[in-house]
Order: structure tokens, then C-alpha cells, then sequence
């Protein structure tokens, strides 16, 4: 009853919903979608069954009939199928006082089945096009090997479902324990992306890559806020003004998360007036897109602790930021209390 | 006041595609068209009117957890941008009414900060 093993999707690899962990709802309809793909019919189907050969007594059937609770039987020769015989057709043979025939006089011949390797979307349609309650599965030799319900389609999908959700909270739980896991001196986590000069397309990529990964550590959600602001401030700083891009780093420790932005220029004249509100270098066009307000820096400066900046012109920049994290470790969250920055300018 | 409500009310076109909207209530409001600002202002859950449409918009209203984005003055975004919203969950309606308008008519709404 397992499923097959496949590639995780980039939605399994990145979190639900492929931003960040609270959207389940649209993503658990096209993960059932996506199931109904991936799941085949000998995964969910019974192996298990009952069955008449062609030349038992229709008595004798009757009698399997009753003592399993059923309503009908498939028939089977050389493990092949051969017809199905139903209640209807012994209450047939009863009106003819025929119940010592063999089976094969009253089965149907024309049975419709579904393969073992069929999606189970495949069975779907066609219990649905058929109006039948159950199918019987064939192998790729045409031999006899189950029986599927639609009752057997919804256990699949809801165990299977169920071992996506376990994965996931393993997945969580793994890495909001990381720390305590690992024993070192000192043990830092380090995340680094490569931040393209001019790429716009790409703009907030690494931030919210970083956010999913403090989310998934268990950071304080406030502290992930933070560092987002920070983060993605200097991943459009490297976007918009270095010469031929950058490295986004952050390093996180169990009391402190360490974020630079470094790049190889232009480098910056006057390190202090970049700090001012309004002040910016950005073009006219940048401008019309809603950078260049002039707010960046202040921002970064209002959501982190520690704030660095080291420029050399025709050399390059160097940003380094950090938050602290008071008497706790990543992984433990923090109650009630915020730290949000200040939004008024 | 759901967001279904607020798209119904203001006749707001929606961009991406189609949710329960009815489940999502906003929390509140904030209208910039300077990104950085955004970023610092917007909360979790908030409304944001902009007539900014290209795709960096996405990213902003991703990091932030907005319920969705309300582009004015018929800004388009492109086909890119609506894509990316739609692959990070990012709601993006359509007015051809001037910000001022429809923030207005949210305060009316009930819509605070």
C-alpha cells in the first residue's frame, strides 16, 4: 500500500506552497490531484481474493457468496480472468432450477477491468463512465492479480497524504532541534546565494529562501521579520547598484544571526550619508519600479542589532548586520513579546 | 469583512488565480508605491494598494504574508508577474480606480490599520 518512490517536486523540496508553511489548503487540493497521478492502482487495490473457476457448481458459488458476505465473484482459469458471476445471475439459474450448472454458463463474459499500473486517476474515470463500485485489476499479462473500490482509492490517498504530513513535521522537527543535535564549540548554519547585477526577475529570491529556512530552524517569527527586511534591502541593494553582482550571506547561530552583503563595486563614496532617509543613487527608472526611496539602509538599521558598512570606491562594499537573539536558542520561540520595528518615517 | 466581500464591494478584478476568498479576512491596509517602505509598513495579513504592477511587487507581498495586493489605475502587471504570484500564493486584484478612492471606500469597509 505504499506509494512508489518519485522526485520530490520543487514544492516538496521548498516548503508547502512553495513560499512559506501556512497556506496548506490550496496546496493539499493539487497534492490530491497530484496523487491521483502518482498513486497506481496496485498500490491501493486488495490482493487477496475470492474467486470461481468456470466449471464450479453455481451452488458452490452461492455458498462463498454467503459465507463471505458478497455479492459476486470473478471467475478465473489458468489465472486469467474469465467472467464475473453476480447474485443476479444465480437468482437466473434459480428461476430455472438450474443450481448444479457449472459457472461459466451464467458468468458475463465481458468484464471491464483496469490495469495494475494504471493512475489511479484512470480508475476514477472509469468507475465514473461506467457506474461501477468496483473493478477487477490485471497485470500486464492479463492475469488476474486484485480488486479496487473506490473505498480503497480514498484510504490511498489519505495514507498517502498522511506520510507527506509526517514527512514534513520530521522534516520541521529535524531542523528546529539542529542545534542541539550538533555539539560543537560552536556550530553556525551558513546560507549563500550569488545575487546577479540588473536581475530584477530574481529580486526577493534569496530572502524568501532565507525566510523559509528561519522559519523552518523555528526562529521567532518576529526575528524572522526582521532579518527579512534586512535581507531583502541588501539582496535589491546588490540588484540594483553593484557592478557585477554579489554574495547574500547569513550565518546562523543559537544566539545570533549574522547577515552580509558583500560586492566588487562600484564601492561607495560617503559611507555616513547613505544612512540618511531619502537619500539614494538610484536611476530614474529603478525609481519608478519603487526602489531608490532612499530608505534601504535606515531600514536595515531599524530591524538589526549591529549594523557595518565598509566601502572602497572602484573596490567594492561590505555589509554586515546582525540580530541578536536573547537567552534562547533558534528553535526555541519566543511568547509574547514584539520587537518590531519601528514603521514611522 | 472577507476578502470575497471587499473584491465584491469594490468590483475588483481578480489577476490570479481563483481561491476562497472568503476565507481570507484581511487584517488591515497599507498603500506605498515605494517598495522599501512597504517592506518596513506592510504587516501579515494587510491589504496593500499600489500602482506599482511589475514583478517585485510579488516578492514584497510574499516576505510580508499580504492577503493580497489591490493594483490601481488599471496598472497591468505582465504575464511573468502574474505567474510568480500564482506560484507563491500572492493575490493580485485590479481597479482602474486611483489608490486614494479605493483606500477610502476600505476605511469604509471596516478595513482599519
Amino acid at each position: 500500500m505504499c506509494p512508489p518512490a518519485r522526485t520530490p517536486t520543487e514544492q516538496e523540496i521548498h516548503g508547502r506552497q512553495g513560499r512559506t508553511i501556512t497556506d496548506h489548503d490550496a496546496h493539499e487540493i493539487n497534492r490530491v490531484e497530484e496523487l491521483s497521478y502518482d498513486l497506481k492502482v496496485r498500490d491501493v487495490m486488495t490482493a487477496a481474493l475470492k474467486t470461481a473457476s468456470p466449471d464450479m457448481p453455481l451452488s458452490r458459488v452461492l455458498e462463498i457468496l454467503r459465507l463471505n458476505r458478497i455479492s459476486g465473484l470473478l471467475v478465473v482459469e489458468n489465472e486469467q480472468l474469465v467472467g464475473v458471476l453476480s447474485l443476479e445471475d444465480i437468482v437466473r439459474a434459480l428461476q430455472k432450477n438450474e443450481l448444479t450448472a457449472p459457472t461459466s454458463r451464467y458468468m458475463t463474459r465481458d468484464v471491464v477491468t483496469v490495469a495494475s499500473y494504471d493512475s489511479i486517476v484512470k480508475a476514477i474515470s472509469t468507475f465514473t463512465e461506467k457506474q461501477l463500485g468496483r473493478l477487477p485489476v490485471i497485470d500486464e499479462n492479463h492475469n488476474l492479480v486484485g480488486m479496487i473500490t473506490k473505498g480503497d482509492i480514498t484510504r490511498g490517498i489519505l495514507v498517502a497524504l498522511q506520510k507527506d504530513y509526517k514527512t514534513e513535521e520530521v522534516r520541521r522537527y529535524r531542523a528546529s532541534h539542529l542545534f542541539e543535535d550538533i555539539i560543537s564549540e560552536r556550530t553556525t548554519l551558513v546560507l549563500r546565494y550569488t545575487i546577479k547585477a540588473g536581475d530584477f526577475t530574481q529580486g526577493g529570491k534569496a530572502s524568501s529562501y532565507i525566510k523559509r529556512a528561519l522559519l523552518r530552524l523555528g526562529a521567532d517569527p518576529q526575528i524572522t521579520r526582521r532579518c527579512c527586511i534586512a535581507v531583502y534591502e541588501a539582496e535589491m541593494n546588490l540588484i540594483i547598484h553593484s557592478t557585477n553582482g554579489g554574495i547574500l550571506k547569513l550565518e546562523v547561530e543559537p544566539h545570533r544571526i549574522s547577515m552580509s552583503a558583500t560586492d566588487e563595486g562600484p564601492g561607495i563614496p560617503d559611507t555616513e550619508q547613505v544612512f540618511e532617509p531619502g537619500y539614494s543613487t538610484a536611476t530614474e527608472q529603478v525609481r519608478e519600479m519603487g526602489f531608490g526611496a532612499g530608505m534601504g539602509l535606515v531600514n536595515m538599521k531599524r530591524c538589526v542589532d549591529e549594523i557595518k558598512l565598509e566601502s572602497t570606491v572602484g573596490k567594492g562594499s561590505r555589509l554586515v548586520m546582525r540580530i541578536f537573539i536573547p537567552n534562547q536558542t533558534v528553535g526555541v520561540s519566543r511568547d509574547g513579546q514584539t520587537d518590531e520595528p519601528s514603521t514611522d518615517h | 469583512m472577507n476578502l470575497q466581500q471587499i473584491i465584491d464591494q469594490l468590483n475588483l478584478t481578480v489577476l490570479t488565480e481563483s481561491r476562497d476568498f472568503a476565507s481570507i479576512t484581511p487584517t488591515g491596509g497599507y498603500s506605498s508605491d515605494l517598495l522599501s517602505c512597504v517592506m518596513a509598513g506592510a504587516k501579515r495579513g494587510h491589504i496593500w494598494t499600489t500602482l506599482q504592477a511589475h514583478l517585485n511587487i510579488v516578492a514584497v507581498a510574499a516576505l510580508n504574508d499580504v492577503a493580497a495586493i489591490i493594483i490601481t489605475e488599471s496598472a497591468q502587471p505582465d504575464v511573468a508577474a502574474i505567474a510568480k504570484a500564482n506560484q507563491q500564493g500572492v493575490i493580485l486584484l485590479s481597479t482602474p480606480r486611483p489608490t486614494y478612492e479605493i483606500n477610502g471606500e476600505l476605511w469604509q469597509l471596516g478595513i482599519h490599520k
